[in-house]
C-alpha cells in the first residue's frame, strides 16, 4: 500500500545516517503513509490508545518508585503516595483513572472495528493482535488492582484465582503457581507487582506488531471499500491525521482530566479504601467497571449442563466470551466490510452494543435483586409446619400476619418478611449473555449468507464527492 | 473546499505568504511547550523527599548524657552527627589551634552555638559526622582513634581533625561542618538538617 519511499535525505548527516540506520526514512515514511481521506473521528481512538499506554507506563514507573510490594506495607505505602509524596496524589489518580480511560478508549476502538468490519480480510492479523493486547490489558489491570491491598483488591483477586482453580486438571496447579502459597499473600503480591510492571512493555511490543500489520494493507475506512487509486482516495498521514488525531486526543484528555481532578474516585470502589482483611469479605464483591460484562456472564450460568457443573460452565462462558473474539474474522461470513451497507447487521450490532453495556450493569448489581417489580411488595409469613415442611403465606395486612405468627409454636421458626416479585438481574444477564453468543455464533455467520447489502460507492473518492454534494468548483462559488 | 492558508490570507487583504500559518504554528508550539512543562513539573518534583521524610529531618538530643571525653553519634534522616563532650585539655587544645596554620581557618568559638543564656558552652561540640573529603564517617574516641590532633581520624584516606573538628592534615578540604542546631534548654539541643 505504501509504495516506494519518497524520502530524500538532504543534509550531509541525514545522508550518512540513511546509509547506516535509515531511521529518519522510517519516520518520514510513517508520516507520509497514504491514509484514506474519509476517516471519521471513530478512527482517532488508535492514537488515543497509544497516548493512554504511554500515560500508564510513565505514571506507573513513578508509582513503582514509592510503592512497597509487601502485605504489611502495601496499603500504607499507597496512602503515603497520596499524602506525603509530592504530587503523588496527582500521579496515582492519573494512573488509576487512566486504566478506566484506557478501557473506555479500547472498547470504542473495538466497537468501531466491529461496525466497519475492520477485522475482515486482509486485516485478520491486525484484529487478532488487538485481541491479544486487550487480553493482556485485562490481565495487567486485574493484577494492578490487587496492588493497593484494599478489601476489594484482596477479595476480588481471591475470586479470580478461585475461578482458575475451577478448570479441570490444570486448574488447581495453575492456581497454586499463581498464588505461591495456600492463599493470596506476600508471594502473590510480589509476583503480581513484577508482572504488572512487565506486561505493559509486552503490550507495547504487540502494539508495534499491530501497527506494522496495519501498515501492510493500510487503514480500513467508513465505507469499507478498499483504496483503488492512492492519489484520489488517500491523503498523507501528516498533517491530515496528525492534526485530526491530535484534536481528538486533546478532547479525550479533557474528559480524562475531569475525572482526575473532579471525580477521582467515581470509578473506584469505596471498599478498596479499607485495608485488606482476609477474615472479612465485603458484602458485595465487584470487579472494576471494565470487567463487569464478563463478570455478569460468569454469574449468569447458574445451571449444570450434563456432567459440567455451573461453576466450570461459568468460567468457560467467561473465557469463551473473550476467546470468541479471536475467531470473529471467520464467524462473519459477509463479504461487505462496513455495516453502513448492511441494514440488518447494523441493527443487530446496535443491539449487541446495548447488550454489552447492559451486561455491565448486570455485573454491577446483585443477581438476586430485581431490575423492576412486576407487582407491589407483599407481606409474607414463613414458617415450618408440623411436618417440618417450609411454608410461605401471603398476607394483606400486618395485623393478620402478626396474629398468625403469634398463634404458631416457637418451634415453627416463623418470621414475617417483605416479598418482592419482579424481574431479576440474573435473568437479564442470562438473556443478554445469550445474545452475546448468539450474535457471534448464529447471527453474523447467517447474515453473511441471507442479507442483501445496499449498493456501495465505487471508490472512497466517490463517496466523499457524494457526501459533499457536488464538485469542488461549485463549493468555491458558494463561499 | 480545499482553500486554506495562503489563499485565505490573500482574500482577507493580509500579504500572501505563510505569515498567518507561521503564527498558528508558533502559537500551537508555545501552548504545547507550556503543557509539557506543566506536566513535567509534578513528575520531576515527585522525586524530592516526601512530606514524611521531611518531617523526620530534626532530632532532640540530651547533651548531658554524653560522657566526658567521649561522644555520641546520632543519625538524622540517615546522616551522622557527632556530639562530643570535651575535656578541659581538649578545649585548651582547640583554643590553641585558633592561631595555628589552618587549611580552613575558623576559631573554636565560631564553631559553637550560644545557649539560651547567651553564653557559649565550650564543653559540648556538635559537628557533622561526614568527612569533607569523600563522605566517610571519621572514627573518634569511642572507636579508639582520634588522629594526630586529638579530634577525629578518617580511616578512608587519612584525614586528621582536631578537637574543634577542623581539618589539620590529610586530603579533606574543609572542617567538619557545624549543623544547624539550637539549645532548647541548657541540656537539650535540637539538630535540624
Amino acid at each position: 500500500m505504501s509504495g516506494p519511499s519518497t524520502y530524500e535525505p538532504k543534509s550531509g548527516f541525514t545522508k550518512w545516517m540513511d546509509e547506516r540506520l535509515p531511521i529518519i526514512r522510517f519516520g518520514a515514511d510513517l508520516m507520509d503513509f497514504p491514509t484514506p481521506k474519509n476517516l471519521n473521528y471513530w478512527w482517532t481512538f488508535g492514537g488515543i490508545l497509544a497516548v493512554c499506554l504511554v500515560i500508564q507506563i510513565v505514571t506507573g514507573i513513578v508509582l513503582a518508585m514509592h510503592y512497597v510490594a509487601n502485605t504489611q506495607m502495601a496499603f500504607a505505602s499507597v496512602e503515603r503516595i497520596m499524602r506525603d509524596v509530592d504530587f503523588g496524589w496527582l500521579i496515582r489518580n492519573i494512573h488509576a483513572n487512566g486504566a478506566s480511560m484506557f478501557f473506555l478508549a479500547v472498547y470504542i476502538h473495538m466497537f468501531r472495528g466491529m461496525y466497519y468490519g475492520s477485522y475482515k480480510n486482509p486485516r485478520e492479523v491486525i484484529w487478532i493482535l488487538g485481541v491479544v493486547i486487550y487480553f493482556l490489558m485485562m490481565a495487567t489491570a486485574f493484577m494492578g488492582y490487587v496492588l493497593p491491598w484494599g478489601q476489594m483488591s484482596f477479595h476480588g483477586s481471591a475470586v479470580i484465582t478461585n475461578l482458575i482453580g475451577a478448570i479441570p486438571l490444570v486448574g488447581e496447579p495453575v492456581k497454586t503457581y499463581l498464588m505461591g502459597g495456600p492463599a493470596i499473600g506476600d508471594a502473590t503480591l510480589n509476583r503480581f507487582f513484577s508482572l504488572h510492571y512487565l506486561l505493559p512493555f509486552v503490550i507495547a511490543g504487540i502494539v508495534v506488531l499491530h501497527i506494522w500489520a496495519l501498515h501492510v494493507p493500510g487503514n480500513n475506512n467508513p465505507t469499507g471499500v478498499s483504496v483503488k487509486d492512492v492519489k484520489k482516495d488517500t491523503v498523507p498521514f501528516h498533517p491530515y491525521y496528525t492534526v485530526k488525531d491530535g484534536f481528538a486526543i486533546i478532547v479525550f484528555l479533557i474528559l480524562f482530566a475531569l475525572f482526575v481532578f473532579y471525580f477521582p474516585n467515581a470509578l473506584g470502589h469505596a471498599d478498596n479504601s479499607i485495608e485488606a482483611n482476609p477474615l472479612q469479605t465485603p458484602a458485595h464483591i465487584v470487579p472494576e467497571w471494565y470487567l463487569l460484562p464478563f463478570y455478569a456472564i460468569l454469574r449468569a450460568i447458574t445451571f449444570d449442563i450434563g456432567p459440567i457443573e455451573a461453576k466450570l460452565l461459568g468460567v468457560i462462558a467467561m473465557f469463551g466470551a473473550i476467546g470468541i473474539l479471536f475467531v470473529l474474522p471467520w464467524l462473519d461470513t459477509s463479504k461487505v466490510r462496513s455495516m453502513r451497507y448492511r441494514p440488518f447487521a447494523r441493527s443487530i450490532f446496535v443491539v449487541f452494543v446495548f447488550a454489552c453495556v447492559g451486561l455491565g450493569f448486570c455485573g454491577a448489581n446483585d443477581p438476586d435483586k430485581l431490575v423492576f417489580k412486576t407487582q407491589a411488595d407483599q407481606l409474607a409469613l414463613t414458617y415450618n409446619n408440623t411436618n417440618g415442611q417450609p411454608q410461605r403465606e401471603i398476607f394483606d395486612d400486618y395485623a393478620a400476619a402478626k396474629s398468625k405468627l403469634d398463634s404458631l409454636p416457637p418451634t415453627a421458626g416463623a418470621a414475617i418478611e417483605i416479598q418482592s416479585t419482579g424481574f431479576k438481574w440474573l435473568w437479564l444477564s442470562q438473556i443478554l449473555g445469550a445474545y452475546y453468543f448468539l450474535y457471534f455464533l448464529v447471527l453474523l455467520p447467517l447474515l453473511g449468507v441471507i442479507e442483501k447489502p445496499k449498493p456501495r460507492p465505487a471508490s472512497i473518492a466517490d463517496s466523499v464527492r457524494k457526501k459533499h454534494g457536488s464538485a469542488p468548483a461549485a463549493a468555491v462559488a458558494a463561499e | 473546499m480545499s482553500e486554506h492558508g495562503s489563499k485565505a490570507a490573500t482574500t482577507t487583504g493580509v500579504p500572501a505568504g505563510e505569515t498567518r500559518r507561521d503564527f498558528i504554528h508558533i502559537a500551537a508550539a508555545t501552548v504545547a511547550a507550556g503543557g509539557v512543562a506543566a506536566v513535567a513539573w509534578p513528575f520531576v518534583q515527585q522525586l524530592a523527599p516526601a512530606a514524611d521524610t521531611r518531617a523526620l529531618s530534626a532530632a532532640d538530643v540530651d547533651v548531658s548524657k554524653v560522657p566526658l571525653g567521649s561522644e555520641i553519634r546520632v543519625l538524622i534522616g540517615g546522616q551522622p552527627f557527632f556530639i562530643r563532650h570535651r575535656t578541659p585539655a581538649e578545649i585548651a587544645s582547640a583554643k590553641a589551634g585558633d592561631t595555628a596554620q589552618l587549611r580552613d581557618p575558623a576559631t573554636d568559638d565560631s564553631r559553637l552555638v550560644k545557649g539560651a543564656d547567651g553564653n557559649l558552652n565550650p564543653a559540648i561540640l556538635v559537628t557533622s559526622g561526614t568527612c569533607t573529603h569523600l563522605g566517610c564517617v571519621p572514627v573518634g574516641p569511642a572507636q579508639g582513634s582520634v588522629g594526630e590532633f586529638g579530634g577525629w581520624y578518617c580511616p578512608c584516606h587519612g584525614s586528621h581533625y582536631d578537637t574543634s573538628g577542623r581539618i589539620r592534615k590529610g586530603p579533606a578540604p574543609k572542617n567538619l561542618a557545624i549543623p544547624k542546631y539550637e539549645y532548647s534548654s541548657p541540656s537539650m539541643i535540637k539538630i535540624s538538617l
